[in-house]
């Protein structure tokens, strides 16, 4: 039993901590913000020389081959840097492609993606954030040995970037009849519109799909059998998101407890106070808990466990608690926290981004319940 | 990370399976059967089985010792010996503190659960602040003459042996300095016990007197002035929370057993989403426990300290603890406060007797501050 990480996986968190203090420090992730596509083209290709953006594809695709659990390094710091890129997009798009994709499928796609020179991102969810199969309504209609499909999906992650996107339409009557293609974004009737986020280092669109053409061979896998592999996706984004959040969370732990030894009233650093010291440690004990749980959960993908009930746990308590300490910390800073000059806002913002993306805790917290036999 | 099993601990987790299968008593509640477990695990020598063989331990690795532990509990089986403060902690501080002849002395006795022991720390005036504590001991001749008050001390009536605080020196810049570390026999002349009765009714802490109570020097545990090292790393060992994980899944069970049970407004009460998302997020603090406690293991094994963060466990099951009983009695609606309508009172017992987890052991607040200070680097109070 070891519930730790490997010496590679130390080695992999030391060297991205030091390309991202190096970087993208939060003064440039600030310029960053300010961008259209709110990211920097010459670090994403810093990213793909480095080997990490196919990190978890396959080696005979271009990829280095780990897995979720080396992801989750990588996600943490980038998290605690707020770091924004496509990464989270294409990490998603190309395992589903991995996941639905036929060989010959997988590599026609998969080595633009890992060295970054393409950008792809996942398309599932639709404007009432459903993740049943019955709330995805985009439909192909059969046309010339594919389909035409019709409807609009929302939080796209970096649509206004993205060349490929990874769509989930529903291709048939059945309840579970999905199917998965990979359409070129400059596609006929392909129409992207930025959704801005409170969190301006996360861009997300609304991608409008107007009768645009699916040829057959754009489809990922066979027709409407991709509904288990959405889900799997589903929980492998949750678990991405998590990861994020453990960085992003212990990123504003830092900056609060360092703003609360500095800062001096009554003649002391208010972090002598109980007042302060204890919320401060009630947000350590959640990011160590969610922590737990979401390393556990990044194991079973890993493994080929059953992950969801894991998954949701983590989820769960990652967007209750991050969502508390993005509060707390503001809080914390007392009126400097409101300030748009201290970087702790931007951190309650993520949490914002963080909480209902792939599933509240409400949703997550059902399906534990339901998995646990009492919902 | 891997949560696999070596083949040689898969070996080991085989054949403690099959002495289950074998000899878990049938009858929980037989006394006989009970008595003739604890012979047969004591044989087997899974009592104390990290503890050196050369004082009757096992001998075993911690890693076999988490195996022995999770097996028994997923089979609800009966504890590993009966002398639980000894176990836990009175049995490592002697193994690092002791003498020979303590070793020789005490150590078989804890392993085969021969009688209690109690922990004479907190007294009235020093609680969170247990350094400030005032029972004080001079020497005399080959005894010391013991003077004082202690307070809280769980299963003192019960109990044939004291681990004990005591001042030896007042005169110290550090109070810490001044506390030596003694071990008690209860039935020592000048000792009085007084039991407290508790909001649930019953009696399992009591006061302890000390008046000119002899306790050979040969009974001192450690050098004069060491004791609050003893104490520190003797509780340092009280941290295996699989038991307590297993106990609090269980929990878990019941308590969605009486919510199937239970109806709020003529409905059943689990169509009600507030109250089947409280029972999940008792899950997500449970399972977060276990693998917290996995993490902390994974550093042990590796030989690493433990260090401040195990007060994460204590926080998390301080509030388990105190919501479970909130939930289960308002489950009941309107027969919450009756004291034996449903399941024969055990919530209503269970909800009133939060405070032996809670506070025992240093309260959240205490370990709020240990989090912060010692982890978070704020300064101290």
């Amino acid at each position: 039993m070891n519930f730790g990480f490997t010496e590679e996986q130390e080695l992999l968190r030391r060297e991205v901590r030091k390309f991202l203090d190096e970087k993208g420090p939060l003064e440039e992730v600030r310029k960053w913000m300010e961008t259209p596509n709110g990211f920097s083209r010459e670090l994403w290709k810093q990213l793909g020389e480095l080997g990490w953006i196919g990190l978890t594809l396959p080696e005979d695709h271009g990829g280095a081959g780990l897995g979720w659990v080396d992801l989750t390094v990588v996600l943490e710091e980038m998290g605690r840097s707020l770091f924004p890129s496509p990464y989270l997009a294409q990490t998603l798009a190309a395992a589903a492609i991995c996941e639905a994709g036929t060989p010959a499928e997988q590599a026609r796609w998969l080595p633009g993606l890992a060295d970054g020179s393409r950008i792809a991102t996942l398309a599932v969810v639709e404007a009432d954030g459903r993740l049943d199969a019955e709330g995805l309504r985009v439909a192909g209609r059969p046309a010339d040995g594919g389909y035409r499909l019709k409807g609009e999906k929302h939080q796209v992650f970096d649509g206004a970037a993205a060349d490929l996107l990874v769509v989930a339409f529903r291709s048939g009557d059945a309840p579970e009849a999905i199917s998965l293609a990979v359409v070129d974004r400059n596609a006929a009737g392909v129409e992207v519109e930025a959704q801005p986020s409170i969190d301006l280092t996360k861009r997300v669109s609304k991608v409008g799909f107007r009768d645009v053409a699916v040829g057959p061979d754009a489809l990922l896998g066979a027709s409407d059998a991709a509904w288990p592999v959405v889900q799997r996706l589903l929980d492998r984004a949750a678990a991405a998101v998590v990861a994020e959040a453990i960085g992003a969370a212990e990123g504003a732990l830092q900056l609060t407890a360092d703003y609360a030894k500095e800062r001096q009233q009554f003649g002391t650093p208010i972090g002598r106070f109980q007042g302060v010291k204890h919320p401060l440690a009630e947000m350590f004990v959640d990011i160590e808990s969610f922590k737990s749980l979401l390393y556990y959960a990044a194991w079973c993908l890993d493994e080929g466990e059953d992950a969801r009930r894991h998954v949701s746990l983590a989820k769960a308590y990652a967007s209750e608690a991050f969502a508390r300490i993005g509060v707390d910390g503001v809080q914390l800073h007392g009126g400097v926290g409101y300030t748009w000059e201290y970087d702790i806002q931007l951190y309650l913002k993520r949490s914002k981004w963080v909480r209902p993306t792939f599933g509240d805790a409400d949703f997550h917290y059902d399906r534990v319940a339901h998995l646990g036999g009492y919902a | 990370m891997d949560f696999h099993l070596t083949p040689e601990e898969e070996a080991f987790r085989a054949e403690v399976r099959s002495f289950l299968d074998e000899h878990l008593p049938k009858n929980p509640n037989d006394p006989q059967q009970i008595a003739k477990w604890q012979k047969e695990v004591r044989a087997r020598r899974w009592v104390g089985f990290s503890w050196p063989a050369d004082v009757g331990g096992g001998g075993g690795t911690l890693m076999q010792q988490v195996i022995v532990k999770e097996e028994m509990a997923k089979r609800k089986a009966p504890p590993l010996g009966s002398c639980f403060m000894g176990l836990a902690w009175v049995g490592p501080a002697i193994i690092q503190y002791g003498t020979e002849a303590q070793k020789q002395r005490f150590i078989p006795d804890i392993l085969d659960g021969a009688y209690q022991w109690c922990t004479g720390y907190s007294e009235p005036g020093s609680g969170s602040d247990l350094a400030s504590l005032q029972c004080r001991a001079v020497r005399d001749g080959d005894h010391y003459g013991v003077n004082g008050q202690k307070i809280w001390t769980s299963i003192a009536m019960w109990s044939k042996w004291m681990i004990l605080l005591v001042r030896t020196d007042f005169d110290v810049e550090v109070k810490h300095d001044g506390i030596t570390c003694l071990l008690v026999e209860m039935e020592t002349p000048g000792v009085t016990v007084r039991p407290i009765r508790n909001m649930s009714g019953g009696a399992v802490f009591a006061e302890v007197f000390f008046d000119n109570v002899r306790v050979p020097l040969e009974n001192r545990l450690g050098e004069e002035g060491q004791g609050w090292q003893v104490t520190v790393s003797a509780l340092a060992h009280e941290r295996s929370s699989i038991a307590e994980v297993e106990g609090l899944r269980r929990r878990h069970e019941e308590l969605v057993d009486l919510a199937h049970r239970s109806t709020r407004n003529g409905r059943p009460a689990l169509e009600d989403d507030g109250l089947r998302r409280r029972l999940a997020r008792f899950e997500a603090k449970i399972e977060a426990m276990r693998f917290n406690g996995m993490r902390f293991l994974t550093r042990q094994l590796k030989g690493e300290p433990l260090g401040a963060d195990t007060s994460i466990n204590k926080l998390h099951r301080a509030e388990l603890e105190v919501q479970v009983g909130e939930l289960a009695l308002e489950l009941q609606g309107i027969a919450g406060h009756l004291e034996k309508e449903i399941d024969g009172g055990r919530w209503q017992r269970f909800a009133l007797s939060w405070p032996e987890v809670v506070i025992g052991g240093g309260t959240p607040n205490i370990q709020r501050n240990i989090i912060a200070e010692r982890v978070l680097g704020m300064p101290k109070d």
